[in-house]
């Protein structure tokens, strides 16, 4: 089996999925509409449960509006409860919207859960987490060069890991972006442990292949090296396989059983990015050592050779 | 072989005490003899308030450009909270320093009413300050600028100077007057209080000294003779009750520096009991899938993996109980991972053992090599991930950022305590297991 002579069809592929994301990505940005949640940007989330009454989404607006209260959406659940996303209130607003709720629907309300996060702290949240990943990014790469220092240009294992992890990462806010469009999804708290997971197993599967052909090359000292990497990449391709469903399993039930609409979001963005770990690991990270050992880019731009 | 004996009692004995601890509330070791209690601890579940309903608060010091706070005072801050809020009567309050200038609180379990009567007490800030009032006293109930500085900051007119705030203040108590009988508040100052105390109402005789709380002047009495000892009374038109009421507010209310909310969060306890109710059915039926998975495809060692992994869950749950760990969403997604990552320890093993069986090692041959040369793949891969929970870890904790903090702590456990069973666990039972059936048919036993 020879993986590494179709490299180029899979860094295709993989920019087929990553790019459509990334330019609605991009066009949410250069609009200021990036689908992030409360927990990023600050606003409050109230959710509540009308006993005896379902007013329209545009009623609940429209009373949010006389208590001068801005950027107020509303999304109904499948639980029958409310979700209105609004600007940054305080507690006495909250009670003012709830018995105004009450009395213009003659119903009881329940506060199924509040969130109101202050408009710095949000901000800062993902700076730090941004600096966070970046710093584990950074230990990473040096503790692979370390553990490869036997190999020539140990520098590249740390390297190479983190790029195809970067490939996940692109993968997770593409698939994040399409889905905002199509279903509403948010970028919120659990979204970012949904990347952080992916960000964990992406690096640790790199590692099992690399460990592979670190193996080999203390083996088979004659192959070059395009030959060692697809040797390594095939003999651990079953564990790769194994691996993927074992964990995917998990979590394609826990999608298929959670039926929340958060979770629902958090199982799917999980979902997709572990399987893009475990393909990068295979399609991306390892090729792109081989390009690298092969300083391919240099013939990127040349014309082919006439045949002979 | 006695080696791996000794081995299987050891593990034997783990597993065993880790499910007791998974099943019980309390761990209590009797002496026999007398029933007197040798060791007891409370290993309740303590979920966190995704899984339960509650209420979350992070609190950010107020501060003025350029000015700072120190730990000391953030801690103090912190214990006034948590006095505070325990006095409503809440409990398994939790209320930590978070960062340099941030307090979370966690109060689980509440109702709607609760927490608003939470929220209240907290936003209380309570700065309490001596003000002083030169000859010219104003009324109670007025509103004040103060500075603390040896000037008044730019800008800001008729600002008065404090000369030191509530933090100062060792205990509050009420009593009556011994020479009218009306209720007085008395009071004892820290030693560094005193001082400044002393100092000030020495140079400040007959002159006016106001006690205001957030900037309102609650009393404003005058300075009769120099007060060198600490203990203090501050006279007013005071019943019994409103003095009483104004000591608890200055005991617990002399906040070293004003605190605001930036982030509430409150979850009803249907949507976290609902949570909860989800992610055990999920667990549960993935669980049940990957055992079948295992067995049928690895046999033997499919098995022995399924028992290790079933070990492992059990004492990493005991852990997180014996810990008081708390369970979240987000602790469940890093457990999920290090389940993952036990798996996937396994399987690194048991294709390695295939692997060297097809090149036609014989069976302990095959055992040890495809042990030794799944090592440095499992090492390498599990430090990684160890270091970056350990990153996200601090981030988390130096942030209040439950949510990293809760994923990457279980996501270091959960991986740790796999790295056990798979060499220690998976290892002894499946040198046992072929040394007990003796296999000879590779593909009933291996699946080869």
């Amino acid at each position: 089996m020879n993986i590494l002579n179709k490299r180029y069809l899979f860094f295709a592929l993989s920019l087929l999925i990553i790019l459509p994301g990334l330019i609605i990505l991009i066009s949410q940005i250069a609009r200021k509409q990036l689908p992030l949640s409360i927990d990023f940007t600050g606003g409050s989330l109230l959710e509540i449960r009308f006993e005896s009454a379902s007013p329209s989404p545009a009623e609940i607006i429209s009373l949010y509006e006389e208590v001068d209260i801005q950027d107020t959406q509303v999304q109904t659940t499948e639980q029958g409860t409310f979700l209105i996303r609004s600007s940054y209130i305080n507690n006495d607003q909250r009670d003012e919207v709830l018995s105004l709720l009450e009395t213009r629907f003659s119903s009881p309300v329940e506060i199924v859960q509040f969130d109101s996060v202050g408009p710095s702290i949000g901000k800062q949240v993902t700076s730090r987490a941004a600096i966070a990943v970046g710093f584990a990014a950074l230990a990473v790469v040096i503790y692979i060069t370390t553990a490869f220092r036997g190999m020539a240009h140990a520098f590249r294992y740390g390297a190479c890991a983190i790029i195809a992890m970067i490939h996940d990462v692109a993968v997770v806010f593409s698939v994040t972006a399409i889905g905002s469009i199509f279903f509403g999804w948010e970028m919120d708290a659990l979204f970012l442990t949904a990347l952080l997971t992916v960000i964990g197993f992406s690096v640790q599967d790199k590692i099992v292949v690399f460990d592979r052909i670190r193996e080999n090359a203390g083996i088979h000292r004659s192959l070059d090296f395009e030959t060692l990497v697809n040797h390594s990449i095939v003999q651990t391709l079953q564990r790769s396989i194994n691996t993927q469903l074992m964990t995917v399993e998990f979590l394609l039930l826990a999608l298929a059983l959670m039926g929340g609409v958060t979770l629902r979001e958090f199982a799917i963005i999980l979902l997709i990015g572990l399987l893009s770990g475990t393909y990068s690991s295979i399609f991306i990270a390892a090729p792109i050592l081989v390009l690298w050992e092969n300083r391919e880019w240099r013939t990127w731009f040349r014309r082919k050779p006439a045949a002979a | 072989m006695k080696k791996q004996i000794t081995r299987l009692i050891l593990i034997l004995l783990i597993t065993a005490l880790a499910i007791w601890v998974d099943v019980s509330d309390i761990v209590r070791i009797a002496n026999p003899l007398n029933g007197q209690v040798i060791f007891e601890r409370n290993v309740k579940t303590v979920l966190g308030l995704d899984l339960r309903g509650g209420l979350q608060v992070i609190l950010s010091a107020v501060l003025d450009e350029g000015q700072t706070v120190t730990a000391e005072q953030m801690e103090v801050a912190r214990s006034i909270i948590e006095n505070r809020t325990n006095a409503l009567g809440a409990s398994e309050n939790l209320v930590q320093v978070a960062g340099e200038t941030r307090i979370v609180g966690e109060f689980p379990g509440l109702t709607e009413e609760d927490a608003q009567s939470i929220l209240d007490i907290i936003q209380q800030t309570g700065l309490l300050e001596f003000v002083e009032m030169g000859n010219n006293p104003l009324p109670e109930g007025t509103r004040i600028e103060t500075y603390t500085g040896d000037t008044p900051p730019e800008g800001v007119e008729n600002a008065y100077h404090t000369i030191m705030t509530g933090a100062e203040l060792k205990s509050v108590g009420v009593s009556s007057h011994p020479m009218t009988g009306k209720p007085v508040i008395t009071f004892t100052l820290t030693d560094e209080g005193t001082k400044i105390f002393g100092d000030y109402t020495t140079t400040h005789v007959n002159q006016y000294l106001a006690i205001a709380l957030d900037k309102t002047i609650i009393s404003a009495p005058r300075i009769g003779s120099a007060i060198t000892s600490g203990n203090g009374m501050i006279e007013g038109e005071f019943t019994v009750e409103s003095a009483n009421a104004l000591a608890i507010q200055l005991r617990y209310g002399s906040l070293p520096i004003p605190l605001e909310v930036v982030d509430s969060r409150y979850i009803g306890p249907t949507l976290g009991e609902d949570s909860l109710q989800k992610s055990i059915i999920a667990g549960v039926i993935g669980m049940i899938i990957v055992v079948l998975f295992m067995a049928i495809y690895y046999r033997l060692p499919g098995i022995v993996a399924d028992i290790s992994i079933l070990v492992y869950a059990a004492l990493a749950f005991a852990i997180f109980k014996y810990f008081h760990f708390t369970l979240t969403l987000p602790g469940i997604a890093g457990f999920l991972l290090s389940t993952g990552s036990a798996l996937d320890a396994n399987i690194l093993i048991f294709e390695r053992i295939k692997e060297e069986l097809r090149g036609g090692l014989t069976l302990s041959n095959a055992l040890e090599k495809g042990w030794q040369r799944a090592w440095s793949s499992i090492r390498d891969s599990n430090i990684a991930t160890i270091i970056t929970s350990l990153i996200l870890f601090w981030f988390g904790s130096s942030f209040g950022a439950t949510i990293v903090k809760g994923f990457s702590l279980t996501l270091f456990l959960g991986v740790a305590i796999s790295l056990f069973t798979a060499l220690f666990v998976s290892r002894t039972l499946l040198t046992l297991a072929i040394d007990w059936f003796k296999p000879t048919n590779l593909a009933r036993w291996f699946g080869i």
